[in-house]
């Protein structure tokens, strides 16, 4: 990628108070997770008298109804779901727009083939093919990755493919051809970098959907095993509890909302950062 | 100029397009783009190739550039039959083929500078690399009108006119001997077509090139033009030297065309030729020489 489109999405970034804001939320969230061990509570040890505490000096975020501390606990969950969310979506991203361009560039029966597969996956239930996929899988963080990413990639190779296809009948495309480029020499320098835009916005909304599909993962057993913790599980076990203990819902909704809604803006700004221009200004 | 050796030569080429497929992928309706289109193009010459929108004349251009493979017919470039060339038999081909598109908004990777532009066909072929590519490049943009500090501007820094000055230099970068131009001025404002054109003259003199030239007016071809051809409906219609097919069109198809050419005149509106497409099938009437050099599918 060339200089003088980071340097305009430097200059998107400096003019957007959201863009800063997610960059610091985000940066932020990464450091508490990593230096989750800091913390003077272990997440998974167990107290009796201090269930379901409110937020206090000493719990922060209060405790669970094992009386664990909850501000260490999504701290270590934290880890998860931001490796998860990203993780996914970079694999995600990478087969849908490996699938997406090499269908739409070459269309005929290489096309047929993986949009019908696209269809046949899409078609069937995620929850059947995560029942599927977790008899061969054992629960790990690794495998939750791999199975999110199979259960994502589809879309964004259908937005690669209808992007690919027109941009191959650009005449800049046509030039190269009559050129002698080859197809993967147009691929690398005319279509993914022209790609750019679509997948960025593409790539943005699987981190959501990843993070919130980790939580159903980990809701049906599948996901990172009990006592560990991630966001999303510690969203489902507060559901039992929400008029008791409503801040066991709040802060891990409040992290995946403010991550979620942090990704969003930052490709939002990638995007029309790297989006070519057109005309003059 | 007659006696000049033919460079390109276009022998009853067709180029059927798929309209519509049964659910088996067979073909049940055809497009007939380009339906049995003989010419010839000679060494140094410029031909130019018209018709309305649809005619043809573009999908000629792209079967000579062997962006498609036709359907049927040869296209010989300097004695070679290209349809039956594979892609490493073809690159030399590509090199000395050169083209220019129409549309200055589209035929510019939006995301190259001008030296990565301009540089892509010569990185293709090796011509050049390093510190010798950039002063090539530089040395083109003087060439073509532009300044040496347009290196590293982007497309969007530029007017449509520059960016076909552009699109002219990379063309030119590895030294074609001929060069589709498929309606390099049609986007362009009258005043800039005049600019673009003489600089291709000045060009084709400097280089020694041949020329197609396309376009779907006849107003600025006859000027550049040594020969025209006429396409109506993936056909030609007639095929002259330009001064003769201007003084003396003989296909109704064409005595339309140039009536339609805009004459500062009030009062030569009225003299224009109404084209009625329903009274001419082309089936059937063949092209043949009416006068010497002077082609017409007329009866």
């Amino acid at each position: 990628m060339n200089r003088s489109k980071w340097r305009s999405v430097a200059g998107e970034l400096r003019s957007s108070a959201f863009g800063i804001a997610g960059i610091i939320i985000l940066v932020l969230f990464t450091i508490a997770a990593a230096l989750a061990f800091l913390s003077p509570h272990d997440p998974n040890a167990l107290n009796a008298l201090e269930r379901l505490k409110p937020p206090n000096a000493d719990h922060w975020f209060g405790t669970d109804d094992y009386g664990r501390d909850y501000f260490t606990r999504a701290l270590y969950g934290g880890r998860v779901s931001l490796t998860v969310g990203f993780a996914s979506m970079i694999l995600a991203t990478g087969i849908g727009v490996i699938v997406g361009v090499v269908s739409g560039y070459f269309g005929g029966w290489i096309d047929n083939l993986l949009m019908r597969l696209v269809e046949v996956i899409m078609s069937i239930p995620s929850f059947l093919i995560l029942l599927l996929l977790s008899v061969f899988l054992k629960p790990s963080v690794g495998n939750i990755i791999i199975i999110i990413s199979l259960l994502m990639w589809m879309n964004i190779a259908r937005i690669v493919r209808a992007e690919t296809m027109s941009l191959k009948e650009r005449e800049y495309v046509l030039y190269a051809r009559a050129s002698g480029q080859g197809a993967f020499g147009i691929i690398r320098r005319h279509i993914l970098a022209n790609l750019m835009p679509v997948v960025i916005v593409g790539a943005t909304n699987n981190i959501a959907s990843a993070i919130m599909m980790e939580s159903s993962l980990s809701f049906l057993g599948f996901g990172v095993q009990a006592p560990n913790a991630t966001w999303g599980s510690m969203l489902n076990n507060a559901q039992g509890l929400i008029a008791q203990a409503p801040y066991l819902a709040v802060f891990p909704g409040l992290f995946i909302l403010l991550t979620v809604l942090s990704f969003n803006v930052l490709g939002d700004i990638l995007r029309v950062g790297f989006e070519p221009k057109l005309v003059r200004r | 100029m007659n006696n000049a050796k033919t460079l390109v030569e276009v022998r009853d080429l067709k180029k059927h397009f798929a309209k519509e497929k049964d659910v088996w992928g067979r073909t049940t309706q055809v497009l007939k783009a380009v339906d049995g289109v003989s010419f010839g193009i000679r060494k140094g010459e410029t031909f130019g190739l018209v018709g309305e929108s649809g005619s043809g004349k573009s999908t000629v251009g792209r079967c000579l550039l062997r962006l498609y493979d036709y359907t049927a017919g040869e296209v010989y470039y300097d004695g070679q039959e290209l349809s039956k060339l594979g892609d490493q038999e073809l690159r030399p081909f590509r090199r000395r083929i050169q083209s220019i598109f129409q549309d200055p908004y589209s035929s510019l990777n939006p995301g190259m500078n001008v030296l990565e532009l301009i540089g892509e066909p010569m990185d293709i072929h090796g011509v050049s690399t390093g510190s010798a590519r950039r002063d090539a490049v530089a040395e083109l943009l003087i060439k073509v009108g532009l300044k040496k500090e347009h290196l590293s501007r982007y497309p969007h820094e530029f007017s449509g006119g520059q960016r076909q000055r552009l699109s002219i230099a990379r063309a030119l970068s590895v030294r074609p001997e001929f060069v589709v131009c498929d309606e390099p001025i049609s986007a362009l404002d009258v005043s800039v077509q005049a600019q673009v054109v003489n600089m291709l003259e000045d060009l084709q003199a400097e280089f020694g090139l041949t020329y197609l030239f396309i376009a779907h007016d006849l107003s600025m071809v006859r000027h550049i033009s040594d020969r025209i051809g006429v396409m109506y409906g993936g056909r030609l219609v007639e095929v002259a030297d330009s001064d003769e097919l201007y003084d003396n069109p003989l296909h109704p198809y064409t005595q339309a065309l140039l009536s339609a050419i805009p004459v500062p005149d009030p009062g030569a509106a009225a003299k224009r030729i109404a084209w009625d497409r329903s009274s001419w099938s082309g089936e059937g009437v063949a092209l043949r020489e009416v006068g010497p050099g002077h082609f017409a599918a007329i009866p």
